[in-house]
């Protein structure tokens, strides 16, 4: 440690030496030296020193009744979830102001005690075990190499090369059911490239009901979900999708525009379109439709599609359009997909195909 | 027989004696009561996010005891009537049944979340500190790369966290994190699937995330806590320059009791801010929000503040996605993978290496154990503010769609404005912190060089109006003193070297009275206030 030089300089038997003094002679002994040490109150008991305590006194009292008033609540105060503006709603509120005022006036009294009733003082402590001793230095240095001299690593090839071997296999097999345990084959079935949705499977609402194709007004949209159990759950989340009926010139507008993408070609049913709802760009709902503009906002990133021009991305991070979802009515009259979506739905993956 | 004395005033020096008998404690335990504490504000920064942390795990431990991380659906029967009914997820209802049905539960969830805010708060500004004054440099670099860890832990524990409830909001997020995965180049797929265990969302994610949340994150973060704080110890603190102070002690107050019972108060004082934030301020009130639901999400969706760069990041992006053909088949990498994945990966390993580069480039090898002021190093204080309005433009662009919204302006020219932005404003901050630093200094070598401007205004007999200024040290003929700068506060008001009296204390009405001489009993003892006899002009 840092000491030495100091250690007998004093007598600690010497009765003239007063507890002070021993506490300067322990500090200088852990490297600290106490240059100055002066009490708050050179006269004892000032009119100032008793405010002071009093304040403190008074501080440490308002902790302890508004920790009893924490006590209080939390036991007698109703807290239970009732409609409207009720008393159960100051549940929660009561206990932070008890509690805040509780800590925040302990914090005040010690704080208050540290700065205005402890002494005074100013400690310096060097930093001479911070230097590095060259010496150590050295006989640590050597007793280092020696463990590798007496374990003859550089000797023996032989059984360095043998220890490899033998350590890297465990290493793995440890490894091995912590990492394989978890691994599944995003291709196997292939559920990045497939939803739900398939042919003659109807489109659905989120209560599970049809839709005929009147249900929706003009200008309208509607988010369905495919008409199989547990379509409208998350297990399907890839599924979702936007039914929107255009006005009669956006349709034809985007219709002749589906023309120039053959997957699209002969997806829509009349004047209604069904577009993925999961953002291509990072999966979230894309679900703001701006009626006026025809345009389909991702409230997430502020991708754009362009709802007339096969949901084009027309500003925002987004670099695909949205895939749309071929549709007919089935005999009852009811909307169902003609098949799956014909691109693969939602965010980008590297072996997604450059199509 | 004679009954024992018990005599209680000898009780602790008997234990005392005792304890030290079998563990011979009493050197090192005066090393510690002895370990001295040097004293300013921008010190306690790092004490902030220490007592959030202790707060965070005596309330996630309370929340532990009900949440149930199960993605199997149930309906929804608990006392919050707006929601009866409703299909949720076992998660999403323990949370529910947390802010409803247990008795302060809310309250501990909110400070719980009101805690990781403020926790990972605490570590960017006490980042801060330690950049803009040097602190980082030898010996010292390993604590900083450990504070870097720690920084990047907390993020991910509060995004962990951030998912558990199964809210709208949360679903959101780990369907955006899902893409980001996705989007690795050639094991994105592969790492998206494993991590859900299928297709997202799955059953298993919650699972997974309350395990790391719970054990493994704070496990490494604690540890590398304890790390941090006994590097701390065996290096001891920096401080500021000043008189007495060198780069081979350290001066300040010792741990006890003056420091501890500071630093005690402290700690009460956080905890308190924060239970006072948690009664009063809701936060995350998922019963608002609903439960997740792939279909749904809402406007003005945001996640915690500390992840609101990436999502500024994601939002400013262009479109570019790169596709290629490479053995009959075609390959694709999103526009996702630059500002989430890339730019996070680079927002690490700079900051990590900072101590290292910054040394090779000032050729620094020297041990430092004085701080230097922000100033007087302009080029690293040009690179902080640099790197923080970067930061800056990406976390308001985070939020840029309530910005529009609230403001009126157009969505798309938010996002261009941060898309130029991004570009211009982190070099014009270079410039302009710089120019502020060398003001600052130039300003110093002034105050030191020609005294303190007095306010007092001196007509000459010819005229001419001269501010009176006080020196600081023996002028020569020209009223110049030749002082050398210490790296510390100069001076520039006449009060800082006394030239006012100082005050009588009490709040109403006087509780001391001066002496004589104009002094206050209680004080210690000062040098007397410097007559104004050696005026200078304050120009040569």
């Amino acid at each position: 440690m840092s000491v030495g030089h100091h250690n007998g300089d004093v007598d600690l038997d010497d009765p003239r030496l007063t507890r002070f003094d021993l506490v300067r002679e322990g500090a200088r002994r852990d490297g600290v030296e106490i240059v100055h040490y002066a009490p708050r109150f050179p006269v004892p008991g000032s009119r100032r020193e008793k405010r002071i305590v009093r304040s403190i006194s008074l501080m440490f009292v308002i902790a302890g009744l508004a920790g009893l008033g924490f006590v209080v609540s939390y036991i007698a105060w109703p807290f239970h979830y009732k409609p409207g503006f009720n008393i159960n709603k100051w549940f929660t509120p009561m206990l932070g102001i008890t509690l805040g005022l509780t800590l925040v006036f302990l914090a005040l009294a010690m704080i208050t005690w540290g700065k205005k009733l402890l002494p005074e003082e100013i400690a310096v402590q060097d930093r001479h075990d911070q230097i590095p001793d060259h010496a150590e230095r050295r006989l640590t240095g050597a007793t280092m190499l020696n463990m590798a001299d007496e374990l003859g690593i550089a000797r023996r090839p032989l059984l360095r090369r043998a220890a490899l071997f033998g350590l890297l296999p465990v290493g793995a097999a440890a490894a091995a059911p912590l990492i394989g345990g978890l691994i599944k084959d995003p291709h196997n079935p292939d559920i990045l490239e497939h939803t739900a949705w398939g042919k003659g499977i109807r489109l659905v609402r989120d209560d599970l009901t049809p839709i005929r194709p009147e249900d929706v007004s003009v200008g309208g949209q509607m988010t369905v979900f495919p008409g199989i159990p547990g379509g409208n759950t998350n297990d399907h989340a890839d599924s979702p999708t936007l039914l929107i009926r255009l006005r009669d010139e956006d349709a034809s507008k985007l219709r002749s525009a589906a023309t120039k993408i053959p997957e699209n070609a002969d997806s829509m049913y009349g004047n209604l379109v069904a577009y993925s709802k999961i953002c291509t760009h990072a999966g979230c709902p894309a679900s703001l439709f701006e009626q006026q503009t025809n345009i389909l906002l991702c409230p997430c990133h502020q991708s754009q599609f362009d709802i007339t021009n096969n949901a084009r991305p027309i500003f925002g991070p987004a670099t695909r359009r949205l895939p749309m979802l071929p549709i007919t009515v089935d005999d009852e009259g009811f909307l169902v997909a003609k098949s799956d979506y014909q691109q693969p739905v939602g965010p980008g993956f590297w072996e997604r195909s450059s199509s | 027989m004679k009954r024992r004395k018990f005599d209680l005033a000898e009780l602790p020096e008997a234990t005392a004696v005792q304890v030290d008998d079998r563990l011979q404690i009493a050197s090192p335990l005066r090393r510690m009561f002895n370990k001295v504490f040097p004293d300013h504000w921008s010190f306690l920064l790092g004490e902030i996010a220490l007592y959030s942390f202790i707060v965070l795990l005596l309330s996630g431990t309370f929340l532990a005891l009900f949440y149930d991380p199960s993605m199997q659906e149930t309906k929804y029967d608990g006392s919050f009537t707006p929601l009866r009914g409703i299909e949720v997820s076992q998660a999403y209802r323990s949370s529910l049944d947390l802010s409803f049905d247990v008795r302060g539960g809310l309250f501990l969830r909110q400070m719980h979340h009101w805690a990781a805010l403020l926790f990972v708060a605490a570590i960017v500004v006490h980042m801060f500190r330690t950049f803009f004054t040097g602190a980082f440099r030898k010996p010292r670099e390993l604590n900083w790369i450990i504070g870097v860890l720690l920084f990047w832990l907390a993020f991910l524990e509060g995004f962990a966290g951030y998912s558990l409830p199964d809210d709208a909001l949360s679903g959101t997020g780990l369907r955006i994190a899902s893409a980001i995965v996705l989007s690795i180049p050639i094991v994105g797929s592969w790492v998206a699937t494993s991590l859900f265990g299928g297709e997202f969302p799955g059953h298993v994610i919650l699972d997974r995330f309350y395990i790391l949340h719970v054990f493994l994150i704070p496990g490494i973060i604690l540890a590398l806590i304890v790390v941090h704080l006994a590097l701390l110890v065996k290096q001891k603190h920096t401080q500021w320059p000043g008189p007495g102070r060198t780069n081979s002690n350290v001066v300040g107050i010792r741990m006890f009791p003056a420091f501890s019972v500071k630093a005690g108060g402290f700690f009460m004082l956080v905890f308190g801010v924060i239970a006072l934030l948690a009664g009063l301020f809701q936060i995350n009130p998922i019963w608002l929000f609903g439960p997740y639901k792939a279909a749904v999400v809402s406007a003005a969706s945001q996640p915690d503040w500390y992840v609101m760069f990436l999502d500024g990041s994601t939002r400013l992006m262009p479109a570019w996605e790169l596709r290629f053909h490479l053995f009959g088949h075609g390959y694709t990498l999103p526009p996702v993978f630059w500002p989430t994945v890339v730019l996070p990966g680079i927002l690490t390993m700079l900051p990590l290496f900072y101590p290292f580069i910054e040394a090779r480039f000032t050729k620094d090898k020297a041990v430092h154990h004085l701080l230097q002021r922000p100033r007087d190093v302009p080029f690293r204080t040009a690179l902080g503010c640099m790197a923080i309005t970067f930061y800056l433009v990406l976390f308001i662009s985070g939020g840029n769609d309530v910005i529009a919204d609230k403001l009126k302006i157009s969505l798309n020219a938010m996002t261009w404005a941060g898309r130029i932005g991004l570009l211009v404003l982190p070099p014009l901050a270079y410039y302009v912190a710089q120019r502020i630093a060398l003001g600052l200094q130039q300003h110093d070598r002034e105050v030191l060089a020609h005294g303190v401007e007095t306010g007092i205004i001196r007509r000459d007999p010819d005229g001419r109006f001269y501010e009176v200024h006080q020196p600081l040290g023996p002028v020569d003929d020209h009223g110049h003193s030749e002082l050398e700068y210490a790296g510390w506060v100069v001076p520039k008001k006449m009060n800082r070297i006394g030239a006012l009296l100082p005050t009588l204390r009490g709040f109403f009405y006087p509780v001391e009275s001066r002496t004589p001489d104009g002094h206050v009993p209680s004080d210690a003892p000062i040098s007397p206030a410097p007559q104004h006899q050696e005026i200078g002009s304050g120009r040569s």
